[in-house]
């Protein structure tokens, strides 16, 4: 007897996110969450974590039934809760940001935090230093930091709601590895991923998630065609990139300079083709958002032209890299895309293209309606940006494209998106390639790049290491370059 | 339904318990407090000849509050306002003190060159903090202080009364380019007018038109709102342009429709109390208008407490001050109430305003 959920039920207006979900997880037990975007994972962890409250349902943990009103109520019974990007306060130590949540009285006990800290590092293989800034950390190491606190306060319950979005492979390894040592310690670890090997590699069990309700519990070891059939019921994925003819030149940088607060992309020279797809890969930071940025028209280079067909665009305002069909898809949705407190109908009538002095409300409405059947949003017309779940609101930003795009600038086109959506938004996007569309997109998903790149771009500190064929190289070489290793050992 | 008993909640709620403080003022400095409150009703607009006086406050309190709504809208806090409607009576005066000509004609011209002036006195705040960050709060203060320094210098220098200097004004203007009004009416039709035509306009603009839309993205997220292609800086200043130009006017109507000359403190803090008033409207243009009004009588009806009670009229100023108060209070005790139904979901979070 360990956690246990019975029949939770939580509504928002009309959506069910949770509806009568009931689990039992065990002590010592890995355990997996599935589902497409919109099934209510996140709402489920939330509710576990105190970060909402549940209409019904009741929450026990070993044979205790909890009353959780507040993150607080969850971690005095032991249940914490990490967060994709935790926050930390980067001014201050490693040692500092453990202390400020620290238990119990007013007085802070230096000594015993500075212990507890250091015990837990050597325990699980922490890999940062007690008194380092918390601004050098990387996310994977705020991520360990941010379980080290959650330790120290007692959680017997840790949850981890799409943790390896946004850090390395290494990084990656490193927490599994720390996962799997709290297992064996007893602790109880709810994984919520989209990755399916991710769950695959890690949990001991997996519970598959749709449209609020439990669909089945799968044990280890688990097969990948059976974990898709119960989130979609029956998937063909697609096999990925349809060879296409390339058309002329669309993008071509010759010898381009451009910085970017710490970053420098130097003298980088490149040709993009019409219906071409550039995979950009590289440690988050490496320049890919630097030269997207230079490309769309936001950063100005110091040096070299930038033209699109037989435009120079060298200079010019990001408006007229608009004009000559340039789109710029950045990674954060709700800061750099949606509008928060705006709707869905005021979104697509924002992007609508539409000129007219007085805005038929009416009419956008039946529009927005269509299109979100059409883009198959999980919300309504009058759902507001902030209200959908990652997955939609990456659904939106797409819907919102214009017609009419010579070249397509994204970043990390599906992160945080179930394989299904992922597939339809490829799918999307290589029928733009096929009328033309020239696609540039940089992702931390060697299997996304693999897939649907033609060629890949690495960076490495500010650098493209080298362009390979996507056809030809291997994860492994990948691996190796995005690591600055020029070639495989 | 239930959804405008959800929107008055909150006025409703600050309103009484704005009065129920101003009863426990009153009492506390020994005036009875239902005759104060009939006092400020009598004298504003519970009895027929107060009206026109009421509406001489209302008239510019709208003004300013409906460009504000703009503003606002935009993400601003265009609080340089008050220095704007400044500007606004100076251009006027400007206007009537040179040109000479058919009425109709110069009162036009003073409207135009006093909104103007109003938008030259916006764009400055606007200008420095599109173009260099500069926070349009800390430049608009400074402007105020520089507008009613114009002001001052105006009326005891270049256009000082003849023979004296002094800083009751400048010489009254000719009558035929006051603002007309009904037979022995104190105040003009055209003010009212122009005011409710405002309101209308802006609360349409902000609704209804594709530039309130857009508007409105700026003001919630400037930087989505640029990579969707919309010209932020220019909106931004276009807000403030419109803001300034009804300042502008509702200096004019202070200027050609009040005072009928220049006077220092031409601006009578409307623009200060415009702000309390959309705060309170809740940024609704329609709202401004009532509220406005409200205002207005609490004003005017309140220099009635000295002359008939003996107390300090101030207390209208105390009253809104407490108002606002509890709006703002009131306001994040209700939001935090709808945070905390959401999370047990007996209401939808959904939607909602808009
Ligand atoms: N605060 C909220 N207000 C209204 N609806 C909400 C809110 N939070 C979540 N929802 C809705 O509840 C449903 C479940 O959302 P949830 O975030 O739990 O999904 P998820 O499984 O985590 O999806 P994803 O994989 O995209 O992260 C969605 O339809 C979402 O739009
Ligand atoms: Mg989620």
């Amino acid at each position: 007897m360990a956690l246990e959920l019975r029949s939770i039920h939580k509504h928002f207006g009309a959506v069910r996110a949770n509806d009568g979900v009931t689990l039992e997880v065990q002590e010592g037990e890995l355990h997996g969450v599935l589902g497409e975007n919109g099934a209510g994972k996140s709402t489920l962890m939330k509710v576990i974590s105190g970060f909402i409250e549940a209409d019904s349902g009741e929450v026990h943990l070993h044979g205790e039934r909890l009353a959780l009103q507040s993150p607080d109520d969850a971690i005095k019974a032991g249940i914490g809760m990490l967060h994709q990007d935790p926050l930390v306060f980067l001014p201050l130590t490693v040692l500092d940001n453990f202390l400020l949540g620290s238990p119990g009285s007013f007085r802070l006990n230096r000594r015993a935090g500075e212990q507890a800290l250091r015990e837990a590092a050597d325990r699980y293989g922490f890999s940062f230093d007690p008194g380092a800034l918390a601004q050098t950390l990387t996310v994977g190491e705020r991520q360990q930091l941010e379980i080290a606190r959650l330790l120290w306060l007692g959680a017997r319950v840790l949850i981890l709601d799409e943790p390896t979005t946004g850090i390395s492979a290494a990084q990656r390894e490193k927490l599994f590895e720390i996962l799997n040592r709290l297992a064996e310690d007893g602790m109880i670890v709810l994984f919520v991923s989209h990755k399916l090997e991710e769950i695959e590699q890690l949990c001991h069990r997996a519970t598959v998630m749709q449209r609020g309700k439990v669909v089945g519990h799968v044990d280890a070891p688990f097969s990948s065609d059976q974990l898709v059939e119960m989130m979609f019921g029956d998937v063909v994925v697609s096999e990925g990139r349809p060879d296409a003819a390339l058309g002329s030149t669309v993008l071509e940088l010759d010898a381009v300079t451009v910085s970017e607060r710490l970053t420098t992309v130097e003298e980088l020279s490149l040709h993009v083709a019409a219906g071409e797809v550039l995979g950009l890969a590289g440690l988050e930071g490496s320049g890919q958002r630097t030269f997207l940025q230079a490309c769309a028209g936001l950063l100005k280079p110091k040096a070299g032209t930038i033209r699109l067909g037989d435009v120079d665009l060298t200079g010019r305002r990001y408006r007229n890299f608009l004009d000559a069909g340039v789109h710029y898809l950045p990674a954060g949705r709700l800061e750099e895309g949606l509008v928060a407190g705006m709707s869905i109908a005021e979104h697509f009538e924002l992007t609508s293209g539409n000129a007219s002095f007085f805005v038929d409300w009416n009419g956008a409405e039946a529009a927005a309606t269509r299109d979100i059947e059409h883009h198959f949003i999980k919300g309504t017309k009058e759902s507001v940006a902030e209200s959908l779940s990652g997955g939609n609101q990456q659904r939106l930003l797409l819907a919102m494209m214009p017609d009419d795009v010579r070249l397509l600038l994204m970043e990390h086109p599906t992160r945080g998106l179930d394989i299904e959506s992922a597939d339809w938004v490829w799918t999307q996007l290589l029928a733009r390639r096929e009328s033309g569309t020239a696609i540039v997109f940089a992702s931390a998903d060697l299997d996304e790049l693999l897939r649907y790149s033609d060629r890949i771009a690495v960076f490495f500190s500010g650098n493209v290491l080298r362009i390979v064929d996507a056809g030809t190289t291997t994860p492994d070489e990948l691996g190796f370059l995005i690591g600055g290793k020029e070639s495989v050992p | 339904m239930n959804d405008l008993v959800r929107r008055l909640r909150v006025p409703v709620v600050s309103v009484v318990l704005a009065l129920a403080a101003t009863w426990l003022l009153l009492v506390v400095v020994d005036a009875p407090p239902l005759d104060a409150l009939w006092q400020i009703w009598n004298g504003s607009l519970g009895r027929l000849s107060k009206i026109p006086d009421t509406l001489i406050a209302w008239v510019p309190l709208t003004l300013a509050a409906a460009g504000l709504i703009v503003t606002f809208q935009a993400g601003m806090w265009n609080i340089g306002v008050e220095g704007q409607i400044v500007m606004g009576a100076i251009g006027a005066a400007f206007v009537v003190r040179e040109l000479s000509g058919p009425p109709a004609v110069v009162i036009v011209a003073a409207f135009v060159v006093g909104a103007l002036f109003g938008i030259f006195w916006a764009l400055i705040p606007g200008y420095l903090r599109t173009r260099f960050g500069v926070h349009e709060i800390f430049s608009g203060v400074a402007l105020v202080f520089v507008a009613s320094a114009i002001a001052v210098y105006l009326i005891i220098g270049p256009w000082s009364r003849t023979g004296v200097a002094s800083t009751s004004g400048t010489d009254l203007f000719e009558e035929r380019y006051w603002l007309p009004t009904v037979g022995a009416d104190e105040y003009s039709w055209l003010a009212i007018l122009v005011a409710v035509a405002a309101v209308v306009a802006i609360a349409v603009l902000m609704r209804g038109t594709r530039y309130g839309l857009r508007l409105k993205a700026v003001g919630k997220n400037h930087h989505s709102a640029f990579l969707m292609g919309i010209p932020t800086n220019a909106y931004m200043l276009s807000a403030f342009a419109m803001c300034g130009a009804l300042a502008g006017i509702a200096g004019t109507v202070q200027a050609l429709g009040f005072h009928h000359k220049l006077v220092p403190s031409i601006s009578g803090n409307y623009g200060f109390l415009a702000i309390l008033v959309v705060l309170l409207a809740g940024f609704r243009a329609l709202w401004t208008a009532p509220i406005a009004l409200f205002f207005a009588a609490m004003l005017v009806g309140s220099t009635q407490l000295s002359l008939r009670l003996g107390i300090d009229s101030s207390l209208a100023g105390v009253i809104q001050g407490m108002l606002v108060l509890f709006i703002l209070v009131v306001g994040a005790w209700q939001a935090q109430r709808t945070r905390r139904l959401a999370r047990r979901a007996e209401t939808a979070t959904t939607a909602g305003g808009g």
